[in-house]
C-alpha cells in the first residue's frame, strides 16, 4: 500500500462498536479490569492508550517499522531514546544539528557521562574517523537543520551494522512520505511530529519508529518508565494531520522549489540552500534514496540589515519558530533554533547573521514570492 | 484568600483578550514574533504555552510555591526532577515508594550512576543513618503508597537542611488542600496530577512545584530541554478538574473515614491502614502536618480467595489501576501499582498478596459499604 493510502486509513477500523471512521479520543487515565490477573490489554494510559496506540501503529506502518511510540514532544522522544545508553557510551552526531537536540545532549546527558562527537555526517570518512571503541550509536538528521545537508543513510546504516552500533535517524524534515530510514537500514527513526506529520502548527509531539521487536521492547520500557507520553487529544490531532501528509507535502515541495529558484536569481541573495536545486551537493543522493526534497529552504542575504526587513515586513510569512505547517514561516537560526550552539561552531557551519530559514507552506507560490519581493524592495525607514 | 476561593479565583485563568471565564485552549505549537532582538513572552509551545502557564501558576499558588511545572505524566515529573542529579549522587528514599518511582530509580537512573538507599523514613534516625557524603536529596511520600505510613516532614526537612540536602515530597495522596510540604520546609513537591488534582480519571499528568527561584530555574531548564511537557487540551482539563478539588476531597475523605472505621470492625479484615484511624501509628504526626487523612485506604484480608472474590465481584468500585477520581477504585498493589517491584522487595515492605487498596470516590458511602459487604460478609 502507498503511504498516502496508509495515512488516510489511520484509525479507520478502530471503533468496531459504532463503526466511527476515526478513532475515539480515549480521554481516560485508567481502564477497568475484567478480573484478577486479567486485562483488556489496557491498564493505565501512560502504559497504553487506544488513541495514542492508533497513532503509534499508524506511524509504524508509514515507516515500515515493527512498532511506533508517541511522546510529549520531539525532544521528549529523543531524550527517551538516549535512555537506551549508559555512562561512558559514545554517540556520533550530525554537526549542524537542531539546537534543542544539541542542548539536550550537551547540557543534560553530558552530565550523565554520555559522550558526543559532532561531525559532518554527509562525509562518510569523517564518521569513520570519529569512531571509538565505545561508540554505541550514530545520530543523523536525514536532512540537516538548517543547512539541508544530505546524509547517505544506507551507507551509514551499513557502517553501524558492521560495528554493532545503532543507527538513529531524525527524519523530521522529510517524513516517511519522502524517505524511509528503516527501509534504508536504520534501526530507529525519530520525528518532531509537531512539524510535517501533524502539519498544522497546532500540536507539540514526538514520534519514534523501530525496526526490530527486541529493540522496540526496550524503547517501550523507557516510554512507560520515564512516562513522557503524548496525551489522547494531541494524539488524535496528530492522526488527523497525518491524513493529509501527502497532499500537503506535494504542494509544499512545489512551492519550495519555485521560491528557491526565485531566490537564487535575486540580486540581494548571496546563497540558497535547497536540495531540490540540481547543483545542491546532496541532490543526486536524495533523489536516489528518497522521493522528494522537502519544503525547507535556507538562504543568505547580502546585507545583515535585510534580515530584520524580511523577518518583520513580510505579511503572509510569519516570523515564528517551528516549521512544517500549512502556513509559511521564516526564522533566523542564529538567534532562534540554534541559539544554544556555541558561536564558533555556528560560524564554522555557516549558521551566521545573514542566514534565514523558510518553512514553505501550502499557500499560493505566487503570493509567497510577491510577499518576499515586497519585503526585499521596501525602502529602509530613515 | 481561603483555599476554596483560590481554586476558583486564584489563577489568572480568565482570558485577558475576551474576558472568557475559562482560559482558551491554545492549541498552537508556535507564536509569531514582532522583533528580531526581543522575542515575545511565548515563542515555542514546548518552552511555554499560555494554557499550560495558567495551570502551572495555579498549582504553584496552591502549594505556596514560586513556580509550578506541568509534565506529561507523574512519572515524567518525577524523572525530570531526578535529572537535577549527576552520576555519583546518592538519594535516600522512603521504602514503600510508588512502584513506578522504584522502577525508574532502580532500572533507569541506576544505570546513569545515581545510587539510592531505601529506608523506613517514618524513623528520622533511619534517614540520618542512610545519609552519606554523596547524598544530595531525600525523596519522600507521606502518606506512603500503599501502606499509608506517615513521615514527619518537618523533622525530615530539618535533617536535610542541616546537611545541605534537598527534600523532595510526592504529595499526590494529599494534594495542597490537605498538606503543603513547602510550608513545612521541603524544597520540591511532586504530583501525579492524574489523581486527586485532576480528579476525573480522564487525564494523565504530573507536576513539580518549588519555592526557591534558583531551583525553579534549573527545573525550568530541564522541562524545556527534556521536553516532557503536558499538552494544552490536557492542561485545560486539569484546570477544570482543579476547581472542584476541595469539595471532591472533602466528600471522598468523609466517606473514607466511615468506610475505614467500618472495615476495622470486620472479622474478615486482618488490618486497616488509614491515617484517620486513631490506632494508626502515624496518626498524631499526620494530624500535626496535614489537614485530613485523605481518601485512600488499604486493608488486608484474611485469605487470598476472599481477596480474589472481592476484586472480581465488586460492582460500584472499579477494579483498576490509579486512584483519586470521582469513581471509587479498588486496586491490588501486588499486581498493579507495585508490580514493578520484585516479590522479595514487596514482602519486606509488607505489601502482601491479600492487601487491597481503596481510593474512595464520590458515590454514597452507604452504597459502597453495601457493595463491599455483599462479598466480604457473604
Amino acid at each position: 500500500m502507498q503511504i498516502a493510502t496508509e495515512a488516510a486509513q489511520i484509525g479507520l477500523d478502530w471503533d468496531s462498536r459504532t463503526g466511527a471512521v476515526t478513532v475515539p479520543i480515549y480521554q481516560t487515565a485508567t481502564f477497568r479490569h475484567p478480573g484478577l490477573g486479567k486485562s483488556t490489554g489496557y491498564d493505565y494510559s501512560r502504559s497504553g492508550n487506544p488513541t495514542r496506540q492508533a497513532l503509534e501503529q499508524g506511524i509504524a506502518r508509514l515507516d515500515n517499522g515493527c512498532r511506533g511510540f508517541a511522546y510529549a514532544s520531539g525532544m521528549a522522544a529523543i531524550a527517551s531514546l538516549l535512555l537506551l545508553f549508559r555512562q561512558g557510551d559514545h554517540l556520533i552526531v550530525t554537526e549542524d544539528l537542531y539546537g534543542g537536540t544539541y542542548r539536550l545532549f550537551e547540557k543534560i546527558f553530558n552530565q550523565y557521562g554520555l559522550e558526543f562527537t559532532y561531525v559532518d555526517t554527509s562525509d562518510k570518512a569523517a564518521v569513520l574517523r570519529a569512531w571509538r571503541p565505545t561508540t554505541r550509536a550514530l545520530f543523523v538528521e536525514s536532512l540537516t537543520n538548517p543547512l539541508l545537508k544530505v546524509a547517505d543513510i544506507g551507507r551509514l546504516a551499513g557502517i553501524c551494522k558492521d560495528r554493532g552500533a545503532l543507527c538513529i535517524v531524525d527524519n523530521t524534515f522529510l517524513t516517511p512520505y519522502l524517505l524511509r530510514p528503516l527501509d534504508l537500514g536504520a534501526d530507529i527513526a525519530v520525528y518532531s511530529g509537531s512539524k510535517y506529520l501533524a502539519g498544522h502548527n497546532d500540536t507539540i509531539c514526538g514520534l519514534v519508529t523501530v525496526k526490530e521487536p527486541e529493540l522496540a521492547e526496550r524503547v517501550s520500557f523507557h516510554q512507560n518508565a520515564a512516562g513522557a507520553v503524548l496525551g489522547p487529544q494531541d494524539s488524535w490531532l496528530t492522526i488527523r494531520g497525518m491524513k493529509t501528509l501527502s497532499v500537503r507535502l506535494d504542494r509544499q515541495q512545489e512551492n519550495a522549489l519555485a521560491i528557491a529558484r526565485w531566490l537564487r536569481h535575486h540580486p540581494l541573495v548571496r546563497k540558497v540552500y535547497y536540495p531540490g536545486l540540481e547543483d545542491h551537493p546532496g541532490h543526486e543522493l536524495l533523489q536516489r534514496q528518497g522521493k522528494g526534497f522537502g519544503a525547507m529552504v535556507a538562504f543568505e542575504v547580502r546585507d545583515p540589515a535585510l534580515v530584520e526587513r524580511l523577518l518583520l515586513k513580510t505579511n503572509l510569512i510569519s516570523f515564528a519558530e517551528s516549521l512544517g505547517g500549512v502556513e509559511t514561516l521564516i526564522t533566523f537560526p542564529e538567534v532562534q533554533t540554534h541559539a544554544d550552539i556555541e558561536p564558533e561552531t555556528r560560524d564554522r557551519l555557516g549558521i551566521n547573521s545573514v542566514l534565514l530559514r523558510l518553512s514553505v507552506g501550502i499557500e499560493d507560490a505566487g503570493d509567497l514570492i510577491d510577499d518576499l519581493d515586497r519585503a526585499f524592495s521596501q525602502e529602509e525607514q530613515p | 484568600m481561603k483555599f476554596a476561593t483560590q481554586l476558583i479565583h486564584g489563577s489568572h485563568a480568565i482570558d485577558p483578550a475576551t474576558g472568557a471565564l475559562s482560559i482558551p485552549i491554545h492549541q498552537t505549537s508556535t507564536f509569531a514574533q514582532k522583533s528580531v532582538d526581543h522575542f515575545g513572552r511565548y515563542d515555542y509551545a514546548r518552552s511555554g504555552n499560555p494554557t499550560r502557564e495558567a495551570l502551572e501558576e495555579a498549582i504553584a499558588r496552591l502549594e505556596g510555591g514560586s513556580r509550578g511545572f506541568a509534565f506529561a505524566s507523574g512519572m515524567a515529573a518525577i524523572s525530570s526532577t531526578f535529572l537535577l542529579f549527576a552520576p555519583g549522587d546518592h538519594l535516600v528514599v522512603c521504602e514503600d515508594v510508588y512502584g513506578g518511582t522504584f522502577r525508574v530509580l532502580t532500572r533507569l537512573f541506576s544505570q546513569w550512576g545515581l545510587s539510592v538507599t531505601f529506608v523506613d523514613a517514618t524513623d528520622p534516625d533511619a534517614i540520618v543513618a542512610a545519609i552519606t557524603p554523596a547524598t544530595k536529596a531525600l525523596y519522600l511520600e507521606t502518606p506512603s503508597n500503599p501502606l499509608l505510613k506517615i513521615i514527619d516532614l518537618r523533622a525530615a526537612a530539618a535533617i536535610a537542611k542541616q546537611r545541605g540536602l534537598l527534600t523532595i515530597v510526592d504529595n499526590t495522596f494529599m494534594t495542597p488542600y490537605l498538606q503543603r510540604p513547602l510550608e513545612l520546609g521541603c524544597d520540591i513537591v511532586l504530583h501525579s496530577g492524574t489523581k486527586f488534582l485532576n480528579g476525573h480519571s480522564d487525564v494523565v499528568c504530573g507536576f513539580a512545584v518549588v519555592a526557591d527561584a534558583e531551583l525553579a530555574k534549573r527545573i525550568g531548564f530541564i522541562q524545556n530541554g527534556f521536553g516532557a511537557i503536558l499538552g494544552p487540551q490536557d492542561c485545560w482539563l486539569v484546570l477544570r478538574g482543579l476547581k472542584t478539588l476541595k469539595i471532591r476531597m472533602e466528600e471522598s475523605q468523609a466517606s473514607a473515614v466511615r468506610i475505614a472505621a467500618w472495615l476495622d470492625t470486620l472479622p474478615q479484615v486482618e488490618r486497616v491502614y488509614f491515617p484517620g484511624l486513631p490506632g494508626h501509628p502515624g496518626h498524631a504526626v499526620h494530624q500535626e502536618q496535614a489537614d485530613g487523612p485523605g481518601a485512600v485506604l488499604s486493608f488486608e484480608l484474611t485469605d487470598l480467595e476472599l481477596t480474589r472474590k472481592l476484586l472480581e465481584g465488586v460492582e460500584l468500585a472499579a477494579f483498576a489501576v490509579s486512584l483519586g477520581g470521582v469513581e471509587s477504585i479498588l486496586s491490588y498493589p501486588a499486581k498493579m501499582s507495585h508490580a514493578a517491584m520484585p516479590p522479595a522487595e514487596r514482602a519486606t515492605r509488607g505489601i502482601s498478596d491479600t492487601l487491597v487498596r481503596l481510593s474512595v470516590g464520590l458515590e454514597d458511602p452507604d452504597d459502597l459499604m453495601a457493595d463491599l459487604a455483599r462479598i466480604l460478609c457473604d
